[in-house]
């Protein structure tokens, strides 16, 4: 268990991010997820295998009731699964407690919510450094990080602002902001445009298109929507707690 | 990360300004209380030690009466006479001074005013053994003490109400029905231990007392003072063995007097006090209790109302230690934001009572100092349930949460 990240806060965070792992960021190998026992049983998923690999661009769809929202909250760390294996960058996140699934999530995960989840109250910049905080990143370089991180997503001049004064859209970009502040190795987008009309949606997802090319960030998004969909370059389809298809939509050229 | 926690506390707190103020209400409401009640009963307690002290703490008084029984009448015992006082006066040898005492209170008139004033007929004796001096006129002459010539020393109280302030030497005032000069005027003493002002009075020869006012030739007390602390105990027993042998108290050792010297006084005080001080604080300690309640009760539902902060704050990787310290740390800050609050109102009301109720104000370091610690302790304490429960928050039914 080399890999496992460690508990200590010794050295700068990065060294842990910069950990290497050859093989695909996330893989689940033959995944139950299992509510309830005997007759009321429920397979929320029931026997998934997937392999993300670094660099994907992966739209999760499904009707509710597939079991994506389960996917999710098991590659986010938040949940186990019942049986089978989760493999973050070969670690077995299963074998992991509660804070040290908190510390994968901390160092290397990325939250996309479709309910944006601010702090309310709270300014776009003090929203970013929320992460850095929980980093133990000094103050000077947290607010350069959080201020780089507003530019990129097109919001310089607003980090004063507390999620009421600005837009939906604005508001899911300082969401966006947050979670790739921290240089994630994985983003996970729970319907981020489930909110906002068609020309917010397209401003988020061309946000999102452009990590994934320009600095190979790792996407998983669920949706709805064939068009948001449309944005990434595989689409895995749920059904029942079961994965129905897997398509390579990557565009030639 | 402990300074960004504080801070995040602190602007959480700034939040919910008004309700953080309700919350620790009855933690500033406890600290006061304690604060008051402890300030002014050590206030007390130096006061009375203060007084004995300028009693003078040789101080022994004879008075009739056997030792307190429970529940038993205080029984009538002889009284003494000159003739004891004479005896004092010649056979205990660690003394440096022995007065009679008869305190009665009575109807005085001067011009057209009149009050009840404690006469207290004694002789020149008083001065020293109660180290107490005229400060205008003068004391009895021989030939007054001895004929019991109908003269007075007042009290500086008298002097004030009684006589405008004016010289009062040389004036005359009745005394029950006996018209009486004043010859002069005792010096300021303030404040009794237990209130009353020990300024007014007016002092009598004893022979008059005894003749003209009581009609009896009683001594009610009397006053001696040893030579010096060290022979306090001595002169305490040749007194003792003394009264013993005039009073003709047999072998059973029922004595009807006794004789108590000012150590025993004041560690009474003291003790009377110290019961007081703990009743009155047990009480401030359950409003310190109540308010560590409340602010569990405010905490628990701040943690319902942030469910979804904390589930946003789990996805982004904190821990549940970090959570729990969170939460912790704004009960604890809460209550010792309370806590000052309450020491700074206790003090403000100590030092406005302390004059009102003619007690000296002390401030105690050692009490600000624990009511302080205990303040922030009960954050802590009570601060606990609501912060675990939103460490243990599942971070999916969290970030759910409406």
């Amino acid at each position: 268990m080399t890999t496992q990240p460690h508990t200590s806060t010794a050295g700068p965070p990065g060294d842990i991010s910069q950990m290497s792992y050859a093989g695909p960021v996330v893989a689940f190998e033959n995944v139950y997820k299992i509510y309830g026992k005997g007759e009321s049983e429920v397979r929320a998923l029931d026997g998934v295998s997937l392999e993300i690999n670094a660099g994907d661009f992966v739209a999760v769809m499904g009707p509710s009731g597939s079991g994506k929202s389960t996917c999710m909250n098991i590659l986010g760390c938040l949940d186990v699964p019942t049986s089978g294996r989760h493999l973050f960058k070969g670690v077995n996140v299963s074998d992991l407690d509660r804070d040290q699934r908190a510390l994968l999530r901390r160092h290397f995960l990325g939250f996309v919510f479709q309910g944006f989840n601010l702090l309310a109250r709270t300014t776009a910049l003090e929203n970013l450094e929320l992460p850095l905080i929980y980093r133990r990143i000094d103050k000077k370089t947290r607010r350069e990080m959080a201020m780089e991180a507003l530019r990129v997503v097109g919001l310089t001049g607003r980090e004063h602002h507390t999620p009421a004064e600005l837009s939906g859209g604005q508001q899911q970009r300082v969401a966006i902001a947050r979670a790739i502040v921290t240089r994630p190795s994985l983003l996970l987008a729970d319907e981020p445009t489930g909110n906002l009309d068609s020309a917010r949606s397209h401003e988020i997802m061309e946000l999102l298109t452009k990590f994934n090319r320009e600095q190979g960030l790792t996407v998983i998004l669920v949706t709805h929507e064939e068009d948001i969909a449309a944005f990434a370059n595989r689409r895995i389809d749920f059904r029942d707690g079961k994965i129905q298809r897997q398509t390579d939509t990557r565009k030639v050229g | 990360m402990f300074t960004n926690t504080l801070l995040m506390c602190l602007r959480e707190i700034r939040r919910n300004l008004l309700r953080s103020g309700l919350t620790v209400l009855g933690i500033i409401i406890g600290v006061a209380a304690v604060i008051v009640i402890v300030t002014l009963g050590a206030g007390t307690t130096k006061q009375v030690q203060e007084e004995i002290g300028k009693m003078g703490s040789n101080m022994l008084v004879l008075s009739p009466g056997g030792e307190r029984r429970m529940g038993g009448a205080a029984t009538t015992s002889a009284p003494f006479d000159l003739a004891d006082l004479t005896a004092i006066r010649r056979e205990v040898n660690a003394l440096s001074g022995a007065t009679p005492v008869n305190m009665r209170p009575m109807q005085v008139v001067i011009g057209n005013e009149n009050r009840r004033v404690n006469i207290m007929g004694t002789d020149n004796d008083f001065s020293t053994v109660r180290n107490w001096k005229v400060t205008e006129g003068r004391l009895f002459m021989p030939s007054e003490l001895k004929s019991g010539k109908a003269v007075c020393i007042i009290g500086e109280t008298i002097k004030k109400d009684m006589f405008a302030g004016q010289s009062p030497l040389g004036a005359t005032l009745r005394i029950a029905k006996v018209t009486c000069n004043v010859i002069g005027v005792l010096e300021a003493k303030g404040q009794a231990m237990f209130g009353g002002d020990q300024d007014e009075i007016i002092a009598v020869p004893i022979g008059m007392f005894q003749r003209r006012l009581s009609g009896k030739p009683n001594v009610d007390s009397i006053y001696i003072s040893a030579n010096s602390e060290g022979e306090i105990a001595e002169a305490k027993a040749e007194v003792e063995k003394l009264m013993k042998e005039r009073r003709n108290t047999g072998e059973d050792g029922q004595v009807d007097f006794n004789v108590r010297d000012m150590k025993e006084v004041s560690n009474m005080v003291q003790s009377t006090t110290g019961v007081l001080t703990g009743f009155l604080s047990a009480i401030a300690a359950v409003s310190l209790l109540v308010g560590g309640i409340g602010i569990m009760n405010i905490m628990l539902v701040s943690v319902t109302e942030r469910t979804r902060e904390i589930g946003i704050r789990m996805a982004i990787g904190a821990t549940e230690r970090e959570v729990l310290l969170q939460f912790l740390v704004e009960a604890a800050m809460l209550s010792a934001f309370g806590g000052l609050a309450g020491i700074t109102l206790g003090l403000l009301g100590a030092a406005a009572l302390a004059p009102v109720l003619n007690v000296p104000f002390t401030l105690q370091f050692s009490t600000v100092f624990t009511a302080f610690a205990f303040s922030a302790m009960v954050g802590v304490v009570f601060g606990f349930m609501p912060a675990r429960r939103a460490a243990r928050l599942d971070p999916i039914e969290a970030l759910r949460h409406e």
